[in-house]
């Protein structure tokens, strides 16, 4: 390892925690959201949920038509035959719950992702159980209500919340972090100055994406921490572990968009304000602060293209939503490939200084 | 042995600013060489072009026998350059920032504390280099430019907007860098400052090199008169007239000015007479060289 590398990352470190206006930005300021919205947003309504209606469920079916407009306002029942099918879409997290009746039983299969919009759902098919039991007695109660849970059993804003700040912390940190470095060292002549030292350009890139790498991780504990404390609850599933290659993957595509900022723009205010015409659009129509479902169609196709909603698809998948290290595959690829195209811009339009 | 540095028919253009207009020198080992000119004679863009800082339109440079773009990692760690205006890692003490040019160039921390203490900032370690004054400032800029023991040395107006004192110091530290045997190239647009620090100079003006020499040599070379400057009234105009019939005699009312090429028997003649009240002479100057040359008054 050569001591330019070390050297260039320690003064870029030094300079980052010695700022105190990047540490607010990057570490407290998203945390001040994960507090707002995971502590004293816990339990929040949501819009109208999309639910799975698996084979006939007498207790939707037979709604009055009176009541069927209120039910409309609440649920967007889907029909489907196979149940298999149906708690795999609910895993996923493309639906809310799925319903069916087994015998004079009906069965709600939730995720815990979303436990804002599960919850409710509960809440709705339970009065509709409760409202046909009334409607035919006196003989005594036909149904009864039972919820299943696909998952673990909390009910908190935290475990749907968690990812989408997190990935927005890590966006800010890494795009602000290469942009400013790019662009402050280019007008305070440092760059110029490695120039003329033996310092190799891998050296000084190398340093730059092993601090952004540092930071992104350093982000990562102190989220997960506050997190799972007790007052908050998060649960994390058996394979968060793989969202570490996941915030390293994604680490480097913000880094990327950085690096593209701050080749292009000249001075410190464009870079700065670039960075923050792309990294806050992105975060909100990522999902880091409210599921995309409530948005039209469009917004989530537009959506595709931000590296934040890849990322925050596959940390939710693997940090809350228990699925398999595999599942995160294509996102990690699309990930990647957006860094790459993306720093091969930058490298085209870097330049040493001004002259 | 080649010359350590050799400058062949430079050429730069911005535009239609002839920043560089064909510029040629040589400076030996061990020489401390100066270029000197008013702003924008193309000091800055000739110096960074030698030290491989910018690409030249035309002509070549040679250092140590090398070229020096495109970069060219083998002559790094042989040149030690201090630009015109301070570069520093942001946040960053003195010490750290010494420290970790050092180690750019393998050197170790012992020998950066060293370098902080000779150029007399040892007190300042701690203080991060934007809170230091502009004369700390550039002696910080030219501690890390020496901190890995170049052998030849750029310097682009080191002491530019420094104060009296500060400047004084910085030429000291300068000069006994150059006693050490390191190569000093430095720009200046102060005269006085090349003519006391130089072997050489060249003298700079619209992107081209107009003379080049010893500063005394230049000076002598101009062959000009000597300003012989009395208290009016210790000798009367007619008189001084009288007597010396080849110098141009002025009286302002405070003082009488005798400009002459052959001072020592005026000088005599007007010690006979104790006519030597107030007395001061002055020779000619760079200043009056560059005004020989572009026919204008030197501002810098
Ligand atoms: N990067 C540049 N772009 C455009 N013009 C430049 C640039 N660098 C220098 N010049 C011009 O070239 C001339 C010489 O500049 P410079 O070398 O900085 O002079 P000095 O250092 O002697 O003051 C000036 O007219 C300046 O405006
Ligand atoms: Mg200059």
């Amino acid at each position: 390892m050569s001591s330019g590398f070390i050297s260039l990352s320690r003064a870029m470190l030094l300079g980052f925690v010695r700022d105190r206006a990047a540490l607010f930005f990057t570490i407290l300021f998203p945390l001040m959201f994960l507090i707002v919205f995971g502590g004293l947003m816990k339990n929040q309504g949501v819009s109208r949920s999309k639910v799975i209606e698996v084979g006939p469920v007498a207790v939707i079916d037979q709604v009055p038509a009176e009541a069927k407009a209120d039910l409309d306002k609440v649920l967007e029942v889907t029909k489907m035959t196979d149940r298999q099918m149906a708690v795999d879409a609910v895993r996923k997290g493309d639906y809310a719950a799925a319903v069916e009746q087994q015998g004079d039983t009906v069965v709600v299969h939730y995720s815990a992702a979303d436990q804002v919009r599960s919850g409710t759902v509960r809440g709705v098919l339970a009065s509709l159980v409760q409202q046909a039991n009334i409607a035919v007695s006196p003989i005594p109660a036909r149904f009864e209500f039972q919820a299943q849970q696909v998952e673990d059993k909390s009910l908190k804003t935290i475990q749907f919340v968690t990812p989408g700040l997190l990935g927005w912390a890590l966006a800010t940190g890494a795009t602000f972090g290469a942009a400013m470095t790019l662009v402050t060292w280019r007008e305070k002549r440092i760059l110029r100055r490695l120039r003329l030292s033996p310092v190799s350009t891998v050296s000084v890139i190398g340093a730059r994406v092993g601090v952004s790498v540092g930071i992104a991780l350093a982000q990562t504990a102190i989220f997960l921490a506050v997190a799972t404390l007790p007052y908050f609850g998060l649960q994390l599933s058996s394979y968060w572990w793989m969202s570490i290659p996941v915030i390293l993957v994604g680490t480097l595509a913000f880094l990327s968009i950085g690096l593209l900022a701050g080749a292009w723009a000249k001075t410190q205010e464009t870079a700065n304000m670039i960075a923050q015409l792309v990294v806050l659009p992105m975060a909100f129509l990522s999902g880091s602060f409210f599921p995309l479902d409530i948005t039209p169609k469009w917004v989530q196709t537009l959506a595709e293209i931000f590296p934040l909603r890849h990322l925050n698809q596959a940390l939710l998948d693997v940090m809350v939503r228990g699925k398999g290290p595999e599942s995160v595959l294509p996102e990690l690829g699309i990930l990647a490939g957006f860094a790459i195209v993306v720093s091969l811009v930058a490298a085209r339009l870097f330049r040493w200084d001004e002259v | 042995m080649a010359s350590t540095i050799v400058v062949q028919g430079l050429h730069k253009a911005y535009g239609e600013v002839k920043a560089v207009d064909g510029v040629s020198f040589e400076v030996e080992a061990g020489e401390f060489f100066g270029i000197l000119g008013p702003n924008g004679a193309g000091k800055t863009t000739t110096l960074e072009i030698v030290e491989g800082l910018r690409k030249a339109d035309a002509g070549e440079v040679r250092l140590l026998g090398q070229a020096p773009w495109p970069r060219n990692a083998a002559l790094l760690p042989r040149i030690g350059v201090q630009q015109q205006a301070s570069s520093f890692f942001e946040r960053l003490t003195a010490r750290e920032q010494i420290r970790t040019f050092a180690s750019l160039y393998g050197v170790g921390s012992k020998k950066a504390d060293d370098m902080l203490e000779l150029v007399g900032l040892a007190d300042k370690a701690e203080v991060r280099a934007e809170k230091l004054s502009g004369g700390q400032m550039q002696r910080l800029s030219i501690a890390c430019a020496l901190v890995h023991d170049p052998e030849l040395v750029f310097l682009d107006e080191p002491t530019a907007a420094l104060d009296p004192q500060a400047r004084r110091n910085l030429w000291d530290l300068l000069r006994a860098i150059n006693t050490q045997g390191r190569t000093i190239v430095l720009t200046t647009h102060y005269m006085d400052e090349a003519e006391i620090l130089c072997d050489r100079v060249a003298i700079m003006d619209h992107g081209r090199i107009l003379q080049s020499g010893p500063p005394a040599e230049l000076v002598r070379g101009l062959d000009s008169a000597t300003r012989i400057t009395i208290e009016t009234g210790a000798i009367a105009v007619d008189e001084a007239r009288r007597l010396f019939q080849g110098a141009e005699v002025d009286d302002d009312g405070v003082s009488l000015t005798l400009v002459t090429r052959t001072p020592a028997p005026v000088l005599a003649s007007l010690a006979e007479r104790n006519a030597l009240r107030g007395l001061s002479v002055r020779g000619a100057t760079l200043e009056d060289v560059f005004l020989n040359l572009t026919g204008r008054e030197y501002r810098a």
